[in-house]
């Protein structure tokens, strides 16, 4: 896409962002759960949007929706991984990623901060973690106070597209 | 101009363009292999361009041109600046020739002797180094002399010394004066390097046209779609808008796109008769070659369709034609004899109608034979002849374009090889379009091809269910129908499937809210209050009126939707990759208002209510072949009314005598309705479950008595209406318990019971008392039969009467399955065989299973409508133990305990 410059995904510094010590990530949030992705590969982030409903699709497909001109297929980040949708009330946002030459939006529940993180504290998974959540993130930040998720957007469609095939 | 012409000169004239670059450096480096190769290759395409389209004076330079750089090319001929000259010189006259021909269309009188002299004098020269010289040509003396025996320095500094290239030629025209033809040659040399003084400017034709990628254009045709959406989207939000400045310049826009989009199509266009230009000499050859008198009519070549679109188009319209000619187009004689006049015409037309190019293709020969077709269709297994007998013509006709068929009896040069109709269809089929054939027999036939313009913007329908909208091929689009209570179409409901009498037709439909398992949210209900006044009460599924009917080949069947919006123009983009294995989806688009929505595929549609309609029948067997199992068969069938408003039918064979009982004469004992009948107790069964008998009290009911031996059952029923003799022509496979499925009977939508199941229903106690009286009397002993019949119908009739009367009975569709399970090793006692069946009939399994297999001994029994005398000589001769009639219940049974005895016996 062309227009990240409106979204807040925006970054002034492209070239800073993988360097051989840190990555940047876009923080998100499901469930009061910390997740990262990294900030390279987001096209943009959405608030809410108008989305078509597909008929027959897996439950976590939630839609298909109209990003200037493109279509772009919308993924319940919270029903892929089991978990409830969060009420009707309720603002979500959404996070746009390309897969294979296609557009995703990933729906979640809200997007926090771009963070530098130094590779020292990457982690790979606790061998105790679920396995829907193992099949979707490649591995652990330790931060400050919380633990980061690294979600591994490959992996997530990908997956999505195994369990179509089934 | 000769459109040919045209494309070479535009050709020759770029290539000429590089030659003239190519040639300059190669005179800088003498020695490039690759530039002496590319020169050589560009001159010689022109040679043979020209030998093709019979330039035969600009063919003469160019070759002689081509023979001095290909010794270059090989080594034997060193560069000069002096042989470049003389190339140039040649490819100098290439161009003034060639400017000549596209201003007048021909070649320009001139003589180019001199040149080709020269030319072949180095040539030879060079050819002169291997063999003695041959008295050289004056002009080239110095030359030959050099060539001959001077040492490579030597020939340079001889060179060096040469006067420029202009003196050479002055000096070489000097020097042709002394040749024997020299003078006259000369003069016309002259005049025609005047002439190439005005000539060299640039070819207007070349300047006119461009050569531009197909991928560029592409790329260029999507952005042109997006930018059409964009404006759609536009012009949307525009008529929401009741006073916008944006207005005017919108509409500006509008126009703008439009042609924008008109024009870029246009790059792409080209006018059909392209396709059609090889087919006057096809059919020219083909009227030699048969000795038939063949006229060819085109109507509208000037009709544009997309290029894309038109290479698809070209094959199948040739191989079309090619066959009308070949079997269409009668003998001259013959046509005498018809009545008609001795030259056959072939028509091909071409025209634009809705957004469609329309392409006819008619002749005024013999048409299709129908007879042919059905032969054809019966040894390929496509159909048996039962059904094809109900079948009209129309549909018989369109056997032709299924695979492997062609009616012509033998193979000629021409056709008949194998390519068929099929493809032809295929690949008509592939660019959404859509082929149709009528025929009248001696009359001719017509070969409807409708087909899309561009591939890149199709028309869709838009329609909504349950709140959802999505949109619709407009080519799969048949009709619209407004079913409602009011009008004079209703959908009718079979065992909850809808169907809809549509002219004199069943049409399965499939509502599109079930199919997508869309719940109906709650506001729906509101709109449709709002739509529907009278109807605000009624919300549920009856108050799905529109019925879009689609057709996808030859198959036809009707969406119920909830509503029905305008077409739209709609760019078709594919559906994400995780989506692709949802069958029911073609792609989806962005509409006018900015929303995506899905593009439904009517051909997955078809796949797969075709297949969930059969998993839920009774009978294995894609639907599609239960809806083809006609039977030819007329059937006597007793009409009657039970339970809810939908006629049943039963075969009357099947029903041993009617019978009018008082409803008060019914007895319970042991929790069983029973009746006292002819001084027995006989059971009596309700038609449905739910039949409230109680509240039927005193009046006289009418019961169907089934009978075997002597035991009986009743089925009671509401009214005896009718006893008609029809096909069963089981269109749509039920799906509940008792009922077979549904036909057209009377006109009238029916379904067919399935007396098997009543009688099962009863089973314990049939079967108990059956046992004792049965042939096998013991459990394990039970006799083991195998129906042989192509027709589920009568395997779903016959098995339950089979077993109930204490058999073991196997099922198999065909011969073929068969006496695969004869090589299995299976043993039956008995086996009883259909004799029209497709693919195998009934006397050749026979006589298979009576030469040598492990069946030889088995009795065999066969079924058949057509009981003559002749057919049953020719059943008992190929083995067959009986020959009985289908239907008749009783002969079937005691002619099978009969055989099975006596084999016992032996």
């Amino acid at each position: 896409m062309t227009n990240t410059a409106e979204t807040i995904s925006h970054i002034d510094n492209m070239d800073a962002l993988d360097s051989g010590l840190s990555k940047e990530f876009l923080t998100i949030f499901i469930d009061d759960q910390m997740f990262g992705i990294p900030v390279l590969q987001i096209q943009d982030v959405l608030g809410e949007q108008k989305v078509t409903k597909i008929p027959l699709a897996s439950s976590e497909i939630s839609g298909a929706l109209n990003l200037r001109g493109r279509i772009v297929t919308a993924i319940n980040v919270r029903v892929k991984l089991g978990l409830p949708d969060l009420p009707k009330d309720k603002r979500r946002m959404s996070v746009v990623v390309e897969h294979e030459h296609e557009l995703y939006s990933l729906t979640i529940d809200k997007v926090g901060d771009v963070l530098s993180l130094e590779n020292k504290y990457f982690e790979q998974h606790p061998a105790t973690l679920d396995k829907i959540w193992k099949d979707i993130s490649s591995g652990i930040y330790r931060l400050d106070g919380q633990l980061l998720v690294v979600l591994d957007v490959p992996k997530l469609l990908g997956n999505l597209h195994e369990s179509q095939n089934d | 101009m000769d459109e040919l012409i045209l494309e070479f000169l535009t050709e020759t004239n770029e290539s000429l363009g590089e030659v003239d670059g190519q040639m300059v450096e190669l005179e800088r480096d003498p020695n490039n292999i690759e530039l002496l190769s590319n020169i050589f290759r560009l001159v010689h395409t022109i040679k043979g361009t020209c030998g093709f389209l019979g330039l035969s004076r600009l063919e003469k330079v160019a070759h002689h041109a081509e023979n001095v750089l290909g010794k270059f090319r090989d080594g034997d001929l060193e560069v000069t600046p002096e042989y470049v000259t003389l190339i140039f010189e040649s490819i100098d006259r290439i161009k003034m020739i060639l400017s000549e021909l596209e201003e007048t269309g021909s070649e320009p009188e001139g003589d180019d002797t001199a040149l080709i002299a020269k030319l072949d004098a180095v040539y030879e020269g060079a050819a002169a180094k291997e063999d003695t010289p041959p008295p050289p040509p004056v002009e080239e003396k110095k030359e030959e002399k050099v060539v001959g025996m001077a040492t490579e320095e030597e020939l340079e500094a001889a060179f060096a010394n040469e006067k420029g290239p202009d003196e050479l030629e002055a000096e070489a025209k000097a020097a042709e004066e002394e040749a024997k033809k020299a003078a006259e040659a000369a003069k016309k040399d002259k005049a025609n390097k005047n002439n190439s003084k005005a000539a060299p400017k640039e070819s207007s034709v070349a300047a006119q046209s461009l050569r531009v990628n197909v991928d560029v254009l592409e790329n260029l045709m999507t952005m042109v779609s997006e930018l059409v959406l964009t404006r759609n989207q536009l012009l949307q939000i525009l008529r929401t808008q009741k006073e916008s400045e944006f207005g005017t310049p919108l509409q500006r826009l509008n126009h703008v796109v439009s042609e924008l989009q008109e024009g870029v199509m246009k790059t792409r266009m080209q006018p059909i008769g392209n396709a059609w230009a090889k087919l006057p000499r096809i059919i020219r050859d083909l009227s030699i070659e048969l000795g038939k008198k063949i006229d060819l009519e085109m109507k509208g070549k000037d009709t544009e369709l997309d290029r894309q679109v038109l290479d698809m188009i070209k094959d199948p319209l040739t191989h079309m034609v090619r066959n009308s000619g070949d079997h269409g187009i009668e003998l001259p004689e013959d046509r005498v004899k018809a009545g008609k006049p001795e030259t056959g015409k072939i028509k091909l037309e071409a025209y634009h109608e809705g957004g469609h190019i329309i392409i006819k293709i008619s002749d005024d020969g013999k048409g299709l034979s129908l007879d042919k077709i059905k032969e054809k269709a019966v040894a390929n297994g496509l159909a048996t002849e039962e059904e094809l007998e109900t079948m009209p013509s129309q549909s018989i006709y369109q056997f032709i374009f299924k695979a492997g068929f062609s009616t012509a009896e033998q193979v000629t040069a021409v056709s008949g090889r194998g390519v068929g109709m099929d493809v032809v269809r295929t690949n008509i089929e592939k660019i959404g379009g859509s082929i149709e054939l009528t025929s009248q027999e001696g009359k001719g036939s017509t070969f409807t091809i409708k087909i899309p313009l561009t591939l890149a913007i199709v028309s869709a329908l838009i329609v909504e269910s349950a709140g959802e909208r999505f949109a619709i091929p407009q080519l799969a689009v048949r009709e619209l129908v407004m079913a409602s209570e009011q009008s004079e179409y209703q959908i009718e409901k079979i065992n909850n499937a809808p169907v809809l009498r549509l002219r004199d037709h069943l049409l399965p439909l499939v509502s599109l809210k079930n199919l997508m398992k869309l719940e109906s949210p709650t506001q729906n209900c509101e709109v449709e209050a709002e739509v529907e006044e009278q109807e605000t009460s009624d919300c549920t599924d009856s108050e799905h009126r529109y019925i879009v009917v689609t057709q996808v080949g030859s198959y036809s069947f009707g969406i119920i939707v909830d509503r029905v919006f305008d077409t739209e123009e709609i760019v078709v983009k594919p559906v994400s990759n995780i989506l692709k294995d949802i069958e029911m989806f073609s792609g989806n688009t962005i509409l006018g208002d900015g929303s995506v929505i899905m593009i439904l595929d009517p051909a997955g549609i078809a796949k797969t209510t075709g297949k969930s309609d059969t998993s839920e029948g009774a009978d294995s067997k894609k639907e599609e072949d239960i809806l083809g199992s006609r039977e030819l068969e007329k059937t006597t069938l007793l009409l009657f009314a039970a339970g809810d408003k939908a006629p049943k039918t039963v075969p009357l064979a099947l029903v041993s005598r009617l019978e009018s009982i008082k409803v008060s004469d019914i007895e319970y004992a042991n929790g069983q309705m029973l009746i006292q009948y002819r001084g027995k107790l006989m059971q009596l069964l309700p038609f449905s479950s739910d039949y409230d008998v109680n509240a039927l009290e005193g009046e006289d009911r009418p019961v169907l008595v089934f009978t075997d031996n002597d035991r009986a059952m009743g089925l009671l029923v509401d009214e005896i209406i009718d006893i008609v003799e029809e096909h069963i022509d089981v269109e749509i496979a039920g799906n509940s318990d008792g009922i077979m499925g549904s036909a057209i009977i009377s006109g009238k939508a029916t379904d067919v019971i399935d007396v098997g199941y009543y009688i099962r229903k009863n089973n314990k106690d049939w079967y108990k008392n059956h046992g004792d009286e049965a042939f096998g009397s013991n459990e394990e002993e039970k006799r083991k039969i195998l129906l042989v019949d192509d027709s589920p119908f009568f395997r779903n009739m016959l098995t339950p009467l089979l077993s109930v009367a204490g058999y073991d009975v196997t099922t198999l569709d065909s011969p073929i399955a068969a006496l695969e399970m004869c090589e299995k090793g299976a043993q039956f006692d008995v086996i009883v065989s259909d004799i029209e069946m497709p693919e195998m009939n009934g006397f050749e399994f026979a006589e298979k299973v009576k030469s040598g297999s492990n069946w030889q001994q088995t009795p065999m029994v066969a079924l058949t409508s057509h009981a003559t005398p002749e057919d049953m000589d020719r059943g008992s001769s190929v083995g067959f133990n009986e020959y009985i009639a289908k239907f008749d219940r009783d002969t079937l049974l005691d002619t099978i305990s009969k055989t099975l005895s006596q084999k016992g016996g032996e």
